[in-house]
């Protein structure tokens, strides 16, 4: 008698066999509409070296397989993507899964210090305010909330780079390490900190007050729900109330955000690797798209495809976790 | 009989000059040794072999790891790895001495194979320019180690083949090359020279790092340890790491308009155009003459005094600019000459051509309407269209401004020729035949970038510039450029409009700096820190 499969494995299974159309599909879509863009990366070269004569031109083209009609470039793609080959950048001179796996490890890196910070504070300051809702602290919480909220990145970072690096000389102004530093160990760990100090702040702030928001709003709603009056009557104490009652159920509309957040957080990071000169998968997608980088760009948008799937997938756990009514079927 | 040029006199010369300069640099400031140079570049590049990228971005890094035959001075034109060269009187053969005791980076000797391997399987056929420059090159002959004999099919001017090698004239090794795909060599990236410096590391979209190469030929030389270019694509940001004492020197034009006037009050900077008069560009305006009205001269001719050219020079390059004369820059010594028609700031006069010419003005205010691209690259090519596209506004042209990025401009206005005009900024590379020309003579195909796909075509002109590219007689060959540029400004197919160099800005720490006229394509090896 075969085994039964546990509930978790066959959800797991069942959504990956359904990601892999959604991927394909997203892959498709993605290489089309790159495809209508006017230009391709032998123009984007062309246009760097501050020209080039016809025959250059035309011996580039042919090189990089753009010569042929695109339905061709799109199933020769799609095949070599089939075995997770993600061909060759013509603009790095390198294989694509090497620069985006140089790419990876900075983006994720900031990507989950920003949205751990942004998260972990937001909630905790969204709380405190709806406990102390129209107070002073409630007052100063909402609007220091709502300026993050309304500060573009862009600026929030040029402003930080202004007073931390040149008038306070305190944080380097971009990159992820002291270049010719040849820092090991710990002092590199520290180095690349103190890096990734002003990039993160620039990015968790803005998430941090969405979270803030959605917090607080959320708390007051399940704080005036029936059995959170209930177990008040029943003599629960402000922590436990808090930590038993009200942010099990205030975090659920948090937790889906984080997990909608995921993909649109590697979207502001093109600004602030850009600003700073963070080499991640942000800057990297500017330059791909500006460079016509084609099989860079697809590459980059198979890896978030796949990351979203993932993080979708582990927020659906989450939720079950964080409330027993939801049952993974 | 033999003609020689002064690429020998000038060894002994600049060797003179080195020491009595020298004398004088140490009696002033004593160079020291030692530090890190941190260059900012807006752009990343590609790959970091001038043997197959002419480009100024490329020469930035690799022309201080890999060397020219020839560079420019502000003396002329002197020996790097040529000590000598001269041209037979028929024009076809070429003859090139070569430095003895050169040594790549990797230790093997520099010889002729490497000068006769690179001139035949890159220049002539794999780098931008110079496939059209040596197209009649059929072989570079190596009598000895260090003799290189360039072989033509049809004459080739030794002023031309000269002026072209500080920025087409990069030997590489062959033994690093032969037998292998040349354009996915991984040595492309990581480039092996005989340069003061040796590259370390390219660390994409953040740095490149080379150190000093301790063998280098000139002895004493270089004096820093290292150099640095970081890559920083936000220009704010840029100005901040200047401020942060984070970089040294930012070229090209590489901070906002800004920031540029705003550091050149600032005492730690010096900010300039000292080091560009090679690589002076045009901001130009440029017609499809496939649109019946601007293929009539009279109208072209009244937008141009419709200009004011002057006042785009203060407001927009900050005055580091001057007016254009035509396709040939001032940069361009005996080939330039500014006895040609221009066109003074008259308004009055622009509407009065306009209305002779047919065109008054409408109920709806506008003459008629035009639909401008303009370059994506540098901010000044931005507000050069919106000065432009108000000066024609005040004359009742309606302009609507198109905004692209670059390949979209490139489609746009060389392939699809969809634009009624365009602007851009074109960069004049030593010699009119290299580059300038090409934005006059017909016949180039569709969708070459920079070059003539205006839909404007004169036979005579055509004949003028293929007779100027070959004409042996440098007097002869600047009279024509000459009669070129003149009728240039007369015929108005394209308006060069203003003429400058880049702009720099450079911490003072950084001594010898901007010391020829190509600096940031050059060497670097006198370049030192005091920090």
């Amino acid at each position: 008698m075969p085994l039964p499969i546990p509930p978790i494995l066959s959800y797991a299974l069942r959504r990956l066999i359904q990601s892999i159309p959604v991927v394909i599909l997203i892959m498709i879509g993605t290489f089309l509409l790159l495809k209508l863009a006017p230009g391709d990366t032998v123009d984007a070269l062309v246009g760097d070296m501050g020209g080039a004569d016809a025959a250059f031109i035309e011996r580039l083209r042919a090189e990089y397989g753009l010569d042929q009609p695109v339905w061709v470039q799109l199933w020769r793609y799609m095949v070599k993507l089939a075995s997770f080959d993600f061909g060759w950048s013509f603009v790095y001179e390198q294989p694509v899964a090497t620069v985006l796996l140089d790419r990876l490890g900075n983006t994720l890196l900031l990507m989950a210090t920003s949205l751990s910070l942004a998260f972990t504070i937001g909630v905790a300051l969204g709380a405190i305010a709806a406990r102390r809702v129209y107070s002073l602290t409630d007052n100063v919480i909402s609007t220091l909330g709502l300026i993050f909220y309304a500060t573009p990145s862009f600026f929030l970072s040029l402003m930080m780079m202004l007073v931390f690096s040149v008038k306070l000389g305190w944080l380097p102004v971009g990159g992820i390490k002291t270049i010719a530093g040849f820092y090991t160990g710990w002092d590199h760990v520290l180095d690349v900190a103190r890096h990734l100090v002003m990039p993160t702040a620039a990015l968790s702030l803005i998430y941090l007050s969405f979270y803030l928001r959605l917090m607080r709003a959320s708390v007051l709603e399940v704080a005036d729900l029936d059995y959170v009056r209930t177990a008040k009557a029943k003599g629960a104490g402000e922590a436990r109330l808090m930590f038993h009652h009200i942010m099990r159920n205030a975090l659920l509309p948090v937790v889906t955000l984080l997990g909608l957040q995921f993909s649109t957080v590697l979207g502001g990071s093109v600004v602030v690797e850009t600003i700073f000169t963070l080499p991640g998968l942000g800057q990297l997608a500017y330059q791909s798209v500006v460079q016509r980088d084609m099989n860079t760009l697809m590459g980059i948008i198979f890896l978030c495809a796949i990351i979203v799937v993932i993080v979708n997938f582990v927020t659906d756990l989450l939720y079950a976790r964080l409330d027993s009514r939801i049952e993974l079927k | 009989m033999v003609k020689t040029t002064k690429g020998l006199r000038l060894v002994l010369a600049s060797s003179i000059a080195a020491g009595v300069l020298g004398g004088a640099v140490f009696a002033q400031e004593e160079p020291k040794y030692g530090g890190t140079a941190v260059i900012h570049m807006v752009s990343e590049q590609r790959i970091l072999n001038p043997a197959l990228r002419a480009s100024t971005g490329v020469y930035n890094i690799s022309g201080k790891i890999v060397e020219p035959l020839i560079d420019k001075s502000y003396d002329g034109y002197e020996p790097v790895l040529a000590t000598e060269w001269t041209g037979s009187d028929d024009g076809l053969t070429i003859t090139v001495k070569l430095r003895e005791g050169v040594k790549w980076h990797d230790g093997a000797d520099f010889t002729c194979e490497d000068v006769s391997f690179t001139a035949m399987e890159m220049w002539k056929k794999l780098l931008n320019y110079s496939s059209t420059l040596q197209q009649n090159l059929e072989s570079v002959d190596c009598p000895d180690p260090h003799t290189a004999v360039f072989n033509y099919s049809k004459p080739m001017p030794l002023e031309l083949f000269v002026a072209a090698m500080p920025d087409l004239g990069h030997p590489m090794p062959k033994h690093l090359y032969e037998g292998t795909d040349i354009l996915k060599n991984e040595y492309n990236t990581a480039p092996v020279g005989t340069g003061p410096f040796k590259f370390v590391e390219y660390e994409r979209g953040q740095y490149v790092l080379a150190v000093k190469n301790e063998d280098y030929w000139r002895e004493g030389y270089p004096y820093l340890d290292r150099i640095v270019w970081r890559f920083i694509k936000d220009r704010s940001a840029a100005a901040a790491a200047l401020e942060a004492g984070e970089v040294h020197e930012s070229g090209f034009i590489g901070v906002s308009m800004a920031d540029i006037e705003r550091l050149s009050n600032d005492d730690r900077f010096t900010v300039g155009t000292k080091g560009y008069e090679n690589n002076v560009a045009h901001s130009t305006l440029e017609f499809n003459h496939r649109n019946p009205i601007l293929a009539d001269l009279k109208v072209r001719q009244a937008m141009y005094h419709a200009l004011n050219i002057e006042d785009a020079i203060q407001t927009i390059m900050r005055g580091f600019a001057k007016p254009g004369r035509g396709p040939v820059p001032s940069a361009g010594g005996e080939n330039y000459t500014d006895d040609v028609k221009t066109y003074d700031f008259d308004p009055d006069l622009a509407m009065k051509m306009l209305d002779e010419a047919g065109y008054p003005v409408k109920d709806d205010g506008f003459r008629f309407k035009l639909r401008h691209r303009p370059a994506p690259w540098g901010e000044y090519t931005q507000l050069w269209a919106e000065y432009y596209a108000q000066s024609m506004k005040a004359i009742g042209i309606d302009v609507e401004i198109l905004t692209n990025d670059a390949p979209g401009f490139l489609n746009g206005v060389y392939r699809d020729h969809d634009f009624d005009t365009a602007n851009g900024w074109h960069q004049f590379r030593s010699d009119p035949a290299v580059s300038t020309m090409v934005w006059l003579r017909s016949g180039s195909p569709v969708g070459t970038p920079w070059t003539n796909q205006f839909g404007w075509q004169s036979d005579e002109i055509d004949n003028m510039i293929d007779a100027a590219a070959s004409e042996l007689d440098p007097e002869k060959r600047a009279s024509m450029y000459h009669e070129i540029q003149r009728r240039a400004m007369e015929e108005l197919p394209v308006i060069f409009a203003i003429e400058h160099p880049f702009i720099s800005v450079t911490s003072k720490k950084l001594k010898n700096h901007h010391n020829t006229p190509r600096w940031n394509s050059s060497s670097w090896y006198d370049l030192w820190l005091d920090e």
